[in-house]
């Protein structure tokens, strides 16, 4: 369960560089070959974000697709493999996307909300 | 119950990491404490009015940024790091018992045993009479690069010497995190599936080197090992592989050869 670290350092990146501002929204980006599950980055957010700053903001993931190249015939294609094989079927192939991960953008209020307006749009169970 | 750590005052218990010198068990170390490698932490901004602010931080910087500190602070120390990993049960442990025993007198050993819970591994190592630390993570998967910060300023390797750090025995989680090593030892045996590398392919891209431990149990198990190794080389297509048995001896020779030259580059 790496992602519980990978969702504490997102926390204390954010609430690192924007001191007391209160977080509405995070952007993350995580690659689909990155070796992390964006469910659960979600999962581990709500128990991590406690108490901070970042409690109740909105979570939003960007999930790029793998992106490869063929050494072999020179095509590109995507891939959801971390050891893709080409359809012409060499395995020399080069993966070029897809193993991102960074917090892209976060947006921050001004002052503290309201404690009884929820700010976060989750899905609730069942919807998502 | 400790404050800092979150472990109890007997130390059995609790969610925190913990860094235990097997010499002094009662005595635990809580991280960011005297020397050692430095924490640095990134800058902070100010601007609390920005309704929207592009951060682009990558999600693992503050550990790559951790482990470079680690590998400037052994680098300076002539000491050359190895992260193994393996699952559990492939036979880190006992392969560091044995490579200790051989080489240690050639080459000065220190060990930092990452495990869940226990000082067992640390003190069949202790045994071996080289300085060794366990880190209890607790509830983690993994090492990371500020355990083996905090690891490492209990632990005061001897300069020059070679430091094992025997990662928790996972073949997923550690994969991710860079400790400031110099190299990465990816340890399967022969009792585990023979397509391991491509199941877990995060782990052996990353590999330096694949040591298939075990192999005196070869005539007793069904295990291609021409198909672990192409996998192996599917995933890192320059990975060294070497077969070896830490109980019989068998393939150790080229180990410490590649251990000689990994300290001698």
């Amino acid at each position: 369960m790496h992602e519980l670290s990978i969702t504490q350092s997102v926390v204390a990146a954010i609430t690192q560089r924007m001191g007391d501002a209160p977080v509405r929204r995070i952007r993350l980006e995580i690659g689909r070959l990155s070796g992390i599950v964006p469910d659960s980055v979600r999962f581990c957010f709500e128990l991590v974000a406690a108490g901070t700053t970042c409690e109740g903001a909105e979570l939003e993931i960007d999930e790029p697709a793998g992106r490869a190249h063929c050494r072999t015939c020179g095509t590109g294609f995507d891939t959801a493999e971390v050891l893709p094989l080409c359809d012409c079927g060499s395995a020399d192939v080069e993966v070029l996307g897809g193993s991102e991960l960074r917090i892209r953008e976060v947006e921050v209020g001004t002052c503290a909300r309201p404690a009884d307006v929820p700010t976060t749009a989750r899905p609730g169970p069942g919807s998502g | 119950m400790c404050a800092t750590c979150g472990c109890a005052d007997d130390g059995t218990a609790g969610p925190g990491v913990r860094v235990i010198d097997p010499a002094h068990p009662e005595r635990h170390v809580h991280p960011h404490a005297d020397d050692g490698p430095e924490h640095r932490h990134g800058t902070r901004v100010d601007d609390h009015a920005a309704r929207t602010v592009a951060l682009e931080v990558d999600l693992l910087a503050k550990n790559d940024d951790l482990a470079g500190h680690n590998r400037d602070w052994l680098a300076e120390r002539g000491i050359v790091a190895l992260n193994l990993m393996s699952s559990p049960g492939a036979g880190k442990t006992t392969l560091l018992e044995r490579t200790i025993r051989d080489l240690g007198a050639e080459l000065p050993c220190a060990v930092l045993e990452g495990d869940q819970e226990t000082l067992l591994d640390a003190e069949r190592i202790g045994s071996t009479g080289a300085r060794v630390v366990q880190i209890n993570t607790g509830a983690g998967c993994h090492l990371d690069a500020d355990m083996v910060a905090d690891g490492l300023r209990t632990l005061a390797p001897e300069r020059g010497c070679l430091l094992f750090v025997e990662n928790v025995g996972n073949l997923v989680c550690p994969a991710l995190f860079d400790l400031g090593e110099a190299a990465r030892v990816v340890i399967m045996s022969v009792t585990e599936g023979a397509d391991k590398p491509l199941k877990y392919p995060h782990m052996f891209r990353t590999a330096d080197l694949v040591l298939l431990n075990k192999i005196d149990l070869l005539p007793y198990v069904d295990f291609d090992v021409d198909r672990c190794i192409a996998g192996a080389r599917r995933a890192k297509p320059d990975v060294a592989v070497l077969e070896v048995s830490a109980t019989r001896g068998d393939g150790l020779d080229a180990w410490y050869a590649w251990l000689r030259r990994a300290r001698a580059r």
